[in-house]
């Protein structure tokens, strides 16, 4: 006779858990919750650390490898915390030959920041992008969330200088 | 059209707004439609929609201002269209309404039509026929649309297999891009045995420069909940998925409250419309991750795990989700769905051409002035599409080539510009039609340096399970690299075009048979720009620095 397991208690006592474990709960905590889990994680915390892994394959009766590699395996997910701000620029095809690399080239040079990266002082992280679709805006950007349309590199510079 | 300042931008959040609307109590005389797709929504155009609410709401009693999904026109956005005489506002102002308003107040019953610029007049729209004309987050607009007669009517006359054959007829072709015919797979699917059926919409939108799912989703969620619904009977499935981009945030959001209405509304759910038929719809995320458009991996997906494809057969209508039967279609393809069950299978196959009826949602953008969603019956040029509704190049630059069918696809020059667009012509002309991006390039763009675009898109998105894919983008990409920085010998081309055919010859799933297609077709068209490159070690299109890229 299978026997009932005790869910295991969240890593801490942040409010936030409990979107997680509310997603988890309602897709009945079975293993296929596993990216709806990893998704509600990374929306209450922003990113999703090792004890959010650990805490999601527990609940869902996945082992700690399959956590990490479907994790890892998907470019939406973090692991990594990010700064204060985000800057996201669209590397998509109608961007790109509208100019995003030099949009990416002028915050590198002014920010000292390359993709992927925060910079020093933890305030900006710099990310890429894969064509979000607002492809007649391009060169698209998102900072903080909003999207920005037909980026002059300058402009975006001095808005995220200004952060 | 009227010229308007252009706009600062700012993104609202679809949800928790306080203004929806305004619908007088009376006849409407006059009637204001924001767009509120995402295009024109990071453009401000809800504080548009704040403000005529406010204007109108106040000095007139019989004008109603409505939320509506895309125009079509992203170019031109934010866009307020005056559908009693067609007038189109293009970049309006939160802060300077006054001529919309003044319009507004001039419209009578007797009112004379402006007549549509070409950029609407060329589109015959079906997959997008509400697009714009209708509330997206309304179930009553939808159903005050004809929204679930075709539901209603398939449920109480039809059985599943005439619902199956007037599928058949009417020549629908999968528009996720491979063109399997519809009724086909639907049958496939109903023949297959299992102790329980899936339906699966496929919004997993990953071409980079294709919004087409995007916009179809935002604009008119019900209609593609209705195909499902109906492929649902049709093939005795009772579950379903709409497997969606984690990127698209409004599109989740208004899906999902889609779900919710037409449950309510007795159109979704169990015994639906006091009939037997049961089913039900739930949303997946998807996480980024290019290859979940592919069948199998998309599956792999939806099941939890890492998004790797498994060898076909068995194909998934025999052995899908969980191991049974599951149909997966494309957004467009259930949106056509509806259509052609209220007009009839003959209707939509005196569409289009011999083999491809119907017709195709493009997402024009690029170098192109009027970049944004058009839809148009299969067969029209290339030339209508670009230079007659996308109004041609931007800046008096020059056409050179249009980039169909994502990174799996490839680039056609001008000399194909008076070819007629449908699956087959573009097989022939070495791209294919894909989801429906195009993109259009003019004489700046380098076409080594775009096939190194594509193949660095193909390298990281490789998902590493097969050799031939996971090593040999990341060695084409190598090579292009080397040819883009002027580091390539002669003959390093016939080195690539042998490993370029392995790939695509020894890959298990489409990213990796699909992946040297931008170097075939650019090697094909535009041999000299690479010969230009390894030889003179020049960039024709001056975009190339010819200098050894330094990794970072």
């Amino acid at each position: 006779m299978p026997v009932a397991q005790a869910r295991p208690p969240a890593p801490n006592d942040d409010k936030r858990w409990r979107i997680v474990e509310t997603r988890m709960r309602r897709l009945g905590n079975r293993p296929d919750a596993l990216i709806e889990a990893l998704h509600a994680a990374q929306e209450a915390f922003g990113s999703i650390d090792e004890d959010a892994l650990r805490y999601i394959g527990d609940s869902l009766s996945v082992p700690p490898s399959t956590v990490f590699g479907v994790a890892t395996f998907y470019h939406y997910f973090t692991l990594e915390p990010r700064g204060e701000h985000t800057c996201v620029v669209c590397t998509g095809t109608a961007c790109y030959i509208n100019g995003a690399l030099e949009v990416l080239a002028s915050i590198r040079t002014a920010l000292d920041v390359i993709p992927d990266e925060t910079t020093a002082d933890g305030k900006l992280s710099l990310l890429i992008g894969r064509c979000f679709g607002s492809c007649s805006l391009a060169p698209a950007a998102i900072v903080d969330g909003d999207v920005q349309a037909r980026v002059d590199a300058g402009d975006l510079v001095r808005q995220l200088q200004a952060l | 059209m009227t010229e308007l300042p252009a706009a600062t931008s700012r993104l609202e959040p679809s949800t928790g707004r306080p203004v929806e609307g305004l619908a007088p109590a009376g006849p409407i005389r006059a009637s204001a439609y924001v767009c509120e797709a995402v295009s024109c929504l990071s453009m401000a155009s809800h504080d548009i929609l704040t403000g005529l609410v406010e204007v109108a709401g106040t000095t007139m009693t019989d004008v109603a201002v409505k939320r509506v999904g895309c125009l079509g026109l992203c170019a031109a956005g934010p866009l307020v269209r005056i559908p009693e005489t067609g007038e189109l506002f293009s970049h309006v102002r939160p802060d300077a309404l006054q001529p919309i308003v003044e319009a507004l107040g001039a419209v009578t019953p007797a009112a004379v039509r402006v007549p549509e610029s070409v950029f609407f007049d060329r589109q015959v729209r079906i997959a997008t026929e509400h697009s714009g004309r209708i509330d997206p987050e309304s179930v009553e607009d939808y159903v005050e649309a004809d929204g679930y007669a075709a539901l209603r009517r398939v449920l109480t006359t039809m059985t599943p297999a005439e619902v199956r054959d007037e599928i058949t007829k009417s020549g629908l072709r999968g528009r996720g891009g491979a063109g399997y015919p519809t009724g086909l797979k639907w049958n496939t699917v109903a023949k297959a045995t299992g102790s329980g059926k899936y339906v699966i919409c496929n919004a997993d939108e990953g071409d980079p420069g294709a919004f087409m799912d995007r916009t179809i989703l935002e604009s008119d969620p019900h209609q593609v909940l209705e195909g499902m619904a109906i492929a649902a009977y049709a093939v005795g499935a009772s579950y379903g998925y709409v497997y969606c981009r984690g990127e698209y945030p409004l599109v989740v959001s208004r899906t999902r409250k889609a779900i919710r209405d037409a449950t309510q509304a007795d159109c979704l759910g169990t015994t639906i419309m006091d009939t037997e038929f049961t089913f039900e719809v739930d949303v997946r995320l998807g996480a980024g991750a290019y290859v979940c458009g592919e069948e199998t991996a998309l599956i792999a997906s939806i099941e939890g795990g890492r998004g790797t494809p498994t060898a076909r057969p068995p194909y998934p209508a025999v052995s899908g989700l969980w191991g049974q039967p599951t149909l997966i279609n494309n957004v467009e393809t259930f949106a056509n769905v509806p259509p052609i069950i209220r007009k009839g299978g003959d209707w939509f196959a005196s569409i289009g051409t011999a083999k491809s009826k119907g017709t195709k949602v493009f997402a024009l953008a690029g170098r192109v002035a009027n970049t944004g969603l058009v839809e148009v019956p299969m067969g029209t040029t290339l030339r209508e599409i670009v230079f007659d509704i996308g109004g041609g190049i931007v800046d008096g630059h020059v056409f050179k080539a249009v980039q169909t069918g994502g990174p799996a696809g490839g680039c056609i020059p001008a000399e194909f510009l008076d070819m007629g667009v449908d699956y087959e012509s573009l097989m022939e002309a070495g791209s294919f039609m894909g989801s429906g991006g195009m993109i259009v390039m003019d004489e700046t763009s380098c076409m080594v340096n775009v096939a190194r675009f594509f193949m660095d898109f193909m390298r990281e998105e490789s998902c590493g399970k097969c050799v031939p894919c996971r090593v040999g983008t990341t060695q084409l990409w190598m090579m292009l690299d080397a040819i883009a920085s002027g580091q390539a010998q002669v003959g390093d081309i016939e080195r690539m075009e042998r490993l370029a055919t392995m790939v695509q010859r020894t890959s298990l799933c489409g990213l990796g048979q699909g992946a040297p297609n931008p170097v075939f077709s650019t090697l094909r068209y535009f041999r000299d720009e690479y010969l230009a490159h390894i030889v003179d070690r020049v960039c024709p299109a001056g975009v190339c620095t010819m200098e050894a890229t330094v990794l970072a």
